[in-house]
Order: structure tokens, then C-alpha cells, then sequence
């Protein structure tokens, strides 16, 4: 697949032969500038702090929330039109916000992010707490548990698939609006790195950093998430022996 | 050894007026097996999940030695389900482990032995035949060392040999725990094989139409003569008893 896409690339830039397109060449040659020679490394390593940062902090909270508003209604009731809302405030609203009230400042950015994050990480986990299996924790009940091992042995694990997907929905989201509040608002990372170039109309450059941007996401997918998801469906998709 | 003493005068839900149990009375003596028999729709596990403490049971006299049920936590409980409710993202071992306070591998080997299962352990739920679940279920109900066993039609859907066999184990389980035992189902021949006393329901709202101590000698056939015969007699002499009615006409 990533070869059909960079081919494709390579045709689409010979045939439009314009300092618009580069070609795959160029950009290859301007990721080996940056990353030797530039500051792409430490950019990217200033990038990847915030957003596992904010990301930890997002999950967390929203993972709390979440469950909080899915196991008791009236909670549900009295907080889902704040969820809405936040739900569709727009990022760019909070990071400008958050940088006029907290100034410009890390714990601003983190914030802003967070804030963005939280809400979406909320309505999926809500959806999974709202849907666990009674009878499950009727056996936890009947069998006096710990509170501590009914809520990791047998609460928990039924959401398991709804943190899943919300860290994966949530990363990539989190991506996105790390780069956004450097833009807007940081003297370092990949976003403040893109604006930069950005002026300078470097072209290959904007590439290449998108290039390294998504090379870190396919290791993070392949390292992290699918190792994860087969811890989780352990027991889950087995056939009858 | 645990004895029940019950009295429920009337149970509804909580949202509805609609009375499920009305009247029941009963006692369970010390180690005696009590099979319960109704139709389907007349709270027998309403009934159960009372006793187990599932299901409200506020201003009802629910006894056990003499002491308000739930008021005495520390007697050990085991409940069957009618469906395994086994965790499907624990192995058999980890799922009986969890009903348990402390780390006992040689005793779940013990049990799963017991229950036909040895080997077993590491399989996931789903990766078991439904009988198999179910005796993983009734491994993890004695693993507890229950002096108060509950079990709901937890035969149910299963093969007739597979069935026997699980009754088998059930009747030797039991023996090895002392436990006294309340059993919910709606096969008469199943409750004559194991009880030592059966009580009928009606249809809801429910009530005790009927309660007859089983005085076969044990251990008893599947489908013994003698055993068909006290079936038959009974039949005879309440012929709709199984469908809730103690009427002859």
C-alpha cells in the first residue's frame, strides 16, 4: 500500500513538474536535512511529550467521567447538555482562550488540548458503562468482592473495547490540536516547526515533517495498539475447541 | 450448617405494583435439599435472588439460624445461575480464582477434577461447550465452601446424559459440603432424583400450593422404578400441580 502511494506520488510530481508538487526525491533529501542537521528531532521529541502528556491526562479524566455519567442517570441527566456543548465548542476557540486566560504558557497548551480531548473520550466510555453486564456484576454481588476486584476484574474489562477505540479516535485527534496550539501559541515542536517553513514556502519541508509525523504513527500502532487489542480480546473471539 | 426460615408476605418491584410472590412460607432445615418447582413466569428466581440478597427484600422475614439473612455476611454463599455468568476474559482458573481470598491452585485443580474438567484450567469460557461452562459455574460455587447453596434450573437446555451426569456431581458436591441446599426447576423427575423436599408454586402472583418430602431411599436412579412410581402417585393425585393448580377439576 505505501508503495501504490508513493509511486503515485512520484507520477503525480513528474507529471505537474512544479515547486508546488515536489517530488519524492526532494522531500526525502529535505527529512535527511532536517533530521541530521535541523532541529526535526528535538521538535518531534517536544511534540510527542505534549501530546503522550496530554493524552494521559485526557484519558484518565475522560475514562472517569465517563464511567461516573454511564452508571448513574441523574448525573447523565444534569451533565449531558455541558457535554454537549463541549463536545462542539470548536478547538480553536479553547486554545485561544486558554492562552488569553493562562497566557503563553506549556500548562495552557496541555489544557487546551485536554479540554479539547475530554468530551469525546466521555460519550464513548458513557456508551460502554451504560451497557455492562448486569448479570456479570450480580456474580461479583453474590460473591461479596472487593470493590477494588469487582471494578477491575469484571467492571472494567467490559470497557476495555470502548477505551480502546477512544485512545485510537483520541490520538489521532490529540495529533492534530497539539500542532494547532504550537502554531498559535509555542516557540518550539512540530507545529511551530510547520508555520516556520510555512513562511519560508519550504514545501519539502512541510513534507517531510509530515512524512516523520507519520512514520511515528504507524510505530505507535504497531508497537502499542495491536499488541493491546490482542491482550484485550483474549477469551473474547476464541472458537469452541 | 445454615437453616432458613422464610416468610414473604408479599414482594413486588420496585416500579411496578404487580405482586410477583404473595405468602411464601417455608423453612429449610439444616444440610436438607429444597427443590422448588413452579411454572415459568412465577418468581422462583425472584425468589432466589431474595435469599441471595440480588433482589430488595425489606419488611419480609428472611431467617437464616434465627438471624435476619442479610444481617449475617459471614456465611458463605454459592449461586448457580441459570446461565454460567463466567467472566470471558478470565481463564477457568482465574475465574474461580476470583471468587476466592487468597491463592488456591490446588484446590481449583481439585474442583475442575471433580467437575470432569482437569486440564481445562487455561482455557478461556468461550472456548467450552455450554455443559462445560455450566460445571465451571458450579466449580466456582463450591470453591467457596458454601454452607448455603442456590441454584437456578441450572440444568436447563442441556442433553439428558450430560444433565444426569452434572445431577451426579451435584448430589456428591453437596455431600462433601454440607451444604444446605435451595434448587429452582421445572422438571419434576429432576427434583424426585435430588430433594429431599419439594415445594410447589402457582402461577403469579405466586404462592406455596404444595410442599411433599421425597422419602426415597439415596442415592437415587434416573428414572428408577421406585422413583417413577412416586412420581406417578403424586401425578395422580394432583394432576395439574406442574402447571401451578392443586385443583383436580
Amino acid at each position: 500500500m505505501l508503495i501504490i502511494i508513493a509511486s503515485a506520488w512520484q507520477s503525480i510530481a513528474w507529471f505537474v513538474n512544479s515547486a508546488d508538487f515536489p517530488s519524492l526525491f526532494i522531500v526525502l533529501e529535505s527529512f535527511i536535512y532536517h533530521f541530521f542537521q535541523g532541529d526535526m528531532l528535538a521538535n518531534l521529541a517536544v511534540t510527542l511529550t505534549r501530546v503522550l502528556i496530554s493524552f494521559t491526562i485526557a484519558m484518565i479524566l475522560g475514562v472517569f467521567i465517563g464511567i461516573l455519567m454511564g452508571t448513574s442517570e441523574r448525573l447523565n441527566q444534569l451533565t449531558d447538555t455541558l457535554l454537549i456543548i463541549a463536545l462542539n465548542i470548536p478547538a480553536l476557540v479553547t486554545i485561544l482562550l486558554c492562552y488569553i486566560w493562562f497566557g503563553l504558557v506549556e500548562s495552557a497548551a496541555i489544557t487546551a488540548v485536554v479540554i479539547n480531548k475530554i468530551p469525546t473520550v466521555v460519550v464513548m466510555i458513557r456508551e460502554g458503562a451504560r451497557v455492562v453486564d448486569e448479570d456479570l456484576l450480580n456474580v461479583a454481588k453474590v460473591y461479596k468482592l472487593s470493590l477494588s476486584k469487582t471494578f477491575f476484574k469484571v467492571f472494567l474489562p467490559q470497557l476495555y473495547p470502548y477505551i480502546m477505540a477512544s485512545a485510537r479516535a483520541g490520538l489521532s485527534l490529540i495529533w492534530k490540536i497539539v500542532l494547532v496550539v504550537e502554531l498559535l501559541g509555542r516557540s518550539d515542536g512540530v507545529g511551530f516547526a510547520l508555520n516556520t517553513l510555512f513562511q519560508f514556502f519550504d514545501i519539502a519541508g512541510i513534507l517531510a515533517y509530515t512524512f516523520a509525523f507519520i512514520s511515528i504513527v504507524l510505530v505507535i500502532e504497531n508497537l502499542i495498539f495491536r499488541p493491546l487489542d490482542k491482550l484485550i480480546a483474549r477469551g473474547v473471539h476464541h472458537d469452541r475447541t | 450448617m445454615i437453616e432458613l426460615d422464610i416468610a414473604i408476605k408479599d414482594k413486588h418491584y420496585a416500579n411496578s405494583d404487580a405482586v410477583v410472590l404473595k405468602d411464601i412460607e417455608f423453612t429449610v432445615k439444616p444440610g436438607e435439599f429444597t427443590a422448588i418447582i413452579g411454572p415459568s413466569g412465577s418468581g422462583k428466581t425472584t425468589l432466589l435472588n431474595m435469599l441471595s440478597g440480588l433482589e430488595d427484600a425489606t419488611g419480609q422475614k428472611l431467617l437464616c439460624n434465627s438471624k435476619a439473612l442479610n444481617d449475617c455476611k459471614e456465611y458463605q454463599l454459592g449461586y448457580v445461575f441459570q446461565q454460567p455468568r463466567l467472566m470471558p476474559w478470565l481463564t477457568v482458573n482465574e475465574n474461580i480464582q476470583l471468587v476466592l481470598l487468597t491463592p488456591q491452585e490446588e484446590k481449583i485443580e481439585t474442583l475442575l477434577a471433580q467437575v470432569g474438567l482437569a486440564g481445562k484450567g487455561n482455557y478461556y469460557p468461550k472456548q467450552l461447550s455450554g455443559g462445560m461452562q455450566r460445571r465451571v459455574a458450579i466449580a466456582r460455587a463450591f470453591a467457596v465452601n458454601p454452607e448455603l447453596i442456590l441454584l437456578d434450573e441450572p440444568f436447563n437446555s442441556l442433553d439428558a446424559p450430560t444433565a444426569a451426569k452434572l445431577r451426579l456431581l451435584l448430589v456428591n458436591l453437596c455431600k462433601n459440603c454440607d451444604s444446605t441446599v435451595v434448587f429452582v426447576t421445572h422438571d419434576l423427575s429432576e427434583a424426585i432424583n435430588l430433594a429431599d423436599r419439594i415445594i410447589f408454586m402457582s402461577n403469579s402472583p405466586s404462592s406455596i400450593i404444595h410442599q411433599v418430602n421425597v422419602d426415597l431411599p439415596k442415592p437415587r436412579k434416573e428414572s428408577g422404578s421406585t422413583e417413577l412410581a412416586w412420581q406417578a402417585k403424586l401425578m395422580s393425585q394432583y394432576p395439574k400441580i406442574l402447571s401451578g393448580s392443586i385443583n383436580t377439576d
